[in-house]
């Protein structure tokens, strides 16, 4: 393996156009610039689950630990408090986090724990074939549910913001600027950092155009007030037809 | 006086364990062995709990149902273990809240009420009472007591000491001329072996009966430099301690039956990423919450399979204090040689049985390290290996990129589907197991005891060592306890078992986990006696069912009746 660069000989298996490039692009944009002011490469850490999202880690050319299903953040969270100078930051996807593994993420949050989860929130099972996750709207018909979900989704960005996360983000994966600006600030902030990726999945839940029409980012935002941060993340619920907001929500 | 027994109860949250500790204290403080069973139910307060303190100048690991002392706090506790009283028992009662027509009457709530005392401190007006009785001196209880008890110390003495003089001498417990051994649990002796073993993490979520290794590693923290780490559930649980593994500290978690099984994910992916780990499995009897203060050996069988897919693991039984801490130990330096999980499998016997610990008996405990880069070329995590063992680096070492992997990987831990390459990596991790084996010929994997020569044996594993080896010796049987499972030392354990014509299986299961598991390797039981009432065998209740199946013409009939037919 190539040293001096980021990238493996792993062949990339994501669908073209999938939004995972755009997150991989992304976080390898943040990492280099760490490693370029000095940061030792050595002491990242990249962890990830099993889905579509978690071959990131044979994508980049640092330490990893590709885990199971829904177990991204108690893996991270063992590494990081074995070695506390390493950063450790997780991949994982919404059937991961936000289903599997709740009560991993509500705990990290919890103990706000010196780690980044970042989720690739597409919304749908992708290396399952498309079934209906956590995050899916109501009616979303998938094949394990043809008729359509009769369930809200959670909002994710809630239940971390009680369950005490310090650091609560929303991007997409049409917005690499922002991306980039996002992971960069939640892998410096000290304490448990969440960014949910609207991540698309071009073959079981196209939300491009649908995403591009709603999303705006978040200006004149305070993030430090708790109370304002709880309305903005209540302005859509994964499921209405509100504006998107995108950007910190919570830091403290 | 070969051994005495003594039975105390109460109801739960009466202060009957830490009564008991304390009469074990005063015994062993005489020279004396002791063994003590405690039998307590799964509520916090009320309910009926005893605990059986046994001593003899002999090691032993076991307790007898019949008693010689019985100290009795309620009615209930008179009533229950009267029965079960050796002919001359000495029986001492609270005469404020139990009807007797013998014994050694105490008025204890009046000596507490008259001497300001609590009601807990009752327990220290029957042990003083007890070491009047059994000719134990008020010097040898006043120094137990100062050691044993910190709280209210001055007044436990005064309670103690009204109770002594009330009482009256029956025999003399002599001081023994030998070595004070101290008690120990058997989750502290595991504990002090993770210890020993290099341990620096412990990873679990409460569950009788090895929650006792938490606490007292909990405490242990600051003088060993712990760390020691209670997550949300035994998912988290195993997940955080392979995070520990791959980060390159040597890590334990502890469970029983119900939490081991949220663990196993976690365990099959250890096996495939090469993470070393140790679990603490402490058995009670199921299935599901089934009962969860007492004792079973069911888990034989999960152990031995628990986990999808096929790997090398490490399973040992430890049978006592000695053999818990030295196996703990032993497994942590297994699992890190060889990169594969260890399981250590106990039971709530072993795990809250309290033992005099000999440190004699036990071999030398060596930390041993495991395998590590040396950091020339680059560095591959899964470099094949002719023993399958790959050198170790870690997060943090310069120039290395250590990459692990729970789908199948090539050497640098990318994610492959490559034929070749999976066989071959199965290759890698399979063949462990055979080197792991070659290296346990230095090691006592199978223990016997008794009559070395007898030609029938009585076979057993874990906790029951301790009521087999003693009813074995009485008999003149041989007894063979195999300690380690997997893998399997089958050289070891036939070379146990030569001359043998008769083997009498005794587990503490309804289906014969060790016969069966032994039968599959060629050797055939006569006779099972098995018990899963959730109580470990006594020993006079294990000797009388061994008379039994020793004058049973049916030497090749098993006691389920179906699989008595084979050639040995």
């Amino acid at each position: 393996m190539e040293k001096d660069n980021l990238a493996t000989y792993a062949k990339n298996t994501w669908c073209p156009g999938c939004g995972n490039f755009a997150i991989l692009n992304a976080i390898k944009a943040v990492l280099s610039e760490l490693i370029g002011k000095g940061f030792p490469r050595e002491n990242i850490v990249i962890v990830s689950g099993i889905g579509c999202h978690a071959k990131i880690v044979d994508y980049i050319n640092v330490n990893s630990f590709y885990s199971i299903h829904g177990r991204v953040v108690p893996v991270a969270e063992g590494i990081k408090l074995a070695r506390p100078g390493l950063k450790v930051i997780g991949f994982s996807g919404d059937g991961d986090s936000y289903g599997e593994g709740l009560e991993h993420l509500i705990f990290a949050a919890k103990r706000d724990i010196d780690i980044t989860m970042i989720v690739h929130n597409n919304r749908v099972y992708g290396l399952t074939t498309g079934q209906y996750t956590p995050t899916s709207p109501l009616g979303f018909k998938g094949r394990s549910t043809p008729g359509g979900t009769t369930e809200q989704p959670i909002n994710p960005l809630e239940l971390a913001l009680s369950a005490g996360a310090s650091f609560i983000s929303r991007g997409t994966s049409h917005g690499m600027e922002l991306l980039k600006k996002m992971f960069k600030e939640a892998i410096m902030h000290k304490g448990f950092s969440l960014v949910d990726v609207l991540q698309v999945c071009v073959t079981y839940y196209n939300m491009y155009e649908y995403y591009d029409k709603k999303v705006y980012e978040l200006e004149g935002h305070d993030p430090s007030d708790y109370n304002k941060a709880l309305t903005k993340i209540r302005e859509w619920d994964y499921n209405n037809n509100a504006r998107i907001a995108l950007g910190v929500f919570y830091k403290r | 006086m070969d051994n005495l027994s003594i039975l105390i109860a109460g109801k739960a949250g009466d202060g009957i364990d830490k009564s008991s500790l304390v009469i074990g204290d005063i015994l062993a403080s005489l020279g004396y062995r002791v063994y003590i069973y405690r039998d307590y139910p799964s509520i916090i307060r009320g309910g009926h709990t005893f605990s059986i303190i046994r001593c003899s100048a002999d090691k032993i690991a076991s307790h007898l149902n019949t008693v010689d002392v019985l100290l009795a706090l309620n009615q209930e506790s008179f009533d229950l273990h009267k029965p079960g009283l050796n002919q001359e028992a000495i029986i001492i009662y609270d005469s404020n809240s139990v009807k007797s027509d013998k014994g050694i009457a105490i008025p204890v709530g009046g000596i507490i009420k008259e001497l300001k005392a609590i009601d807990l401190m009752k327990n220290s007006c029957l042990i003083g009472a007890m070491c009047k009785a059994i000719g134990i001196t008020k010097d040898t209880l006043e120094q137990v007591f100062r050691k044993d008890i910190s709280k209210e110390i001055d007044l436990n003495l005064q309670v103690a000491f009204r109770g002594f003089s009330e009482s009256k001498e029956f025999i003399k417990v002599e001081k023994l001329k030998q070595k004070i051994l101290p008690l120990v649990t058997g989750n502290e002796a595991i504990s002090q072996g993770l210890i020993k073993g290099g341990m620096k993490t412990y990873i679990a979520y409460p569950m009788t009966p090895s929650s006792g290794i938490l606490h007292y590693l909990a405490g242990a923290a600051e003088k060993f430099s712990l760390k020691v780490i209670h997550p949300e559930n035994e998912i988290a649980v195993m997940l955080m301690a392979l995070g520990f593994s791959y980060a390159g500290e040597r890590v334990a978690v502890g469970t029983s039956g119900g939490g081991f099984c949220l663990m196993i994910e976690g365990l099959s992916f250890s096996a495939m990423a090469e993470l070393p780990v140790v679990v603490l499995l402490g058995q009670r009897p199921g299935p599901s919450t089934g009962l969860p203060t007492y004792t079973g050996q069911t888990e034989l069988n999960f152990a031995l399979s628990a986990g999808h897919g096929e790997f090398t693991r490490f399973v040992t039984a430890p049978g006592d204090a000695e053999e818990a801490c030295y196996w703990s130990a032993v497994s942590l330096n297994m699992a890190w040689k060889y990169q594969i999980p260890a399981i250590i499998l106990c039971d709530k016997t072993l795990n809250e049985g309290m033992y005099s610990f000999d440190a004699d008996l036990i071999r030398e405990i060596k930390y041993e390290g495991p395998l590590l880069w040396d950091r020339k070329g680059e560095y591959k995590r899964y470099r094949h290996a002719e023993n399958g063992v790959s050198p170790l680096a870690f997060p943090s070492d310069k120039d290395a990129i250590v990459k692990v992997n729970s789908y199948e990987h090539d050497e640098s831990g990318i994610t492959t589907e490559d034929k070749d390459v999976t066989a071959k990596m199965q290759d890698k991790r399979l063949c462990k197991a055979g080197h792991l084996l070659d290296e346990l010929e230095r090691y006592e994997t199978v223990k016997v005891y008794g009559d070395k020569d007898s030609s029938t044996a009585i076979l057993c594993w874990g906790s029951n060592k301790g009521v087999c080896a003693e009813a074995g010796k009485k008999l003149g049987l041989r007894v063979v306890q195999p300690i380690v499972f997997s893998p399997f030392p089958l050289k070891q354990f036939k070379e146990a078992l030569r001359g043998v014509k008769k083997i009498i299986c005794v587990e503490n299961n309804a289906a014969g986990q060790l016969a069966d598991f032994v039968k599959c390797r060629g050797i055939n039981v006569d006779e099972r006696i098995l018990k899963y009432d959730g109580r470990p065998f006594s020993l006079d209740e294990l000797e009388q069912k061994l008379r039994v199946s020793l004058h049973s013409d049916n030497v090749r009939m098993s006691t389920l009746g179906v699989d008595g037919d084979g050639e040995r």
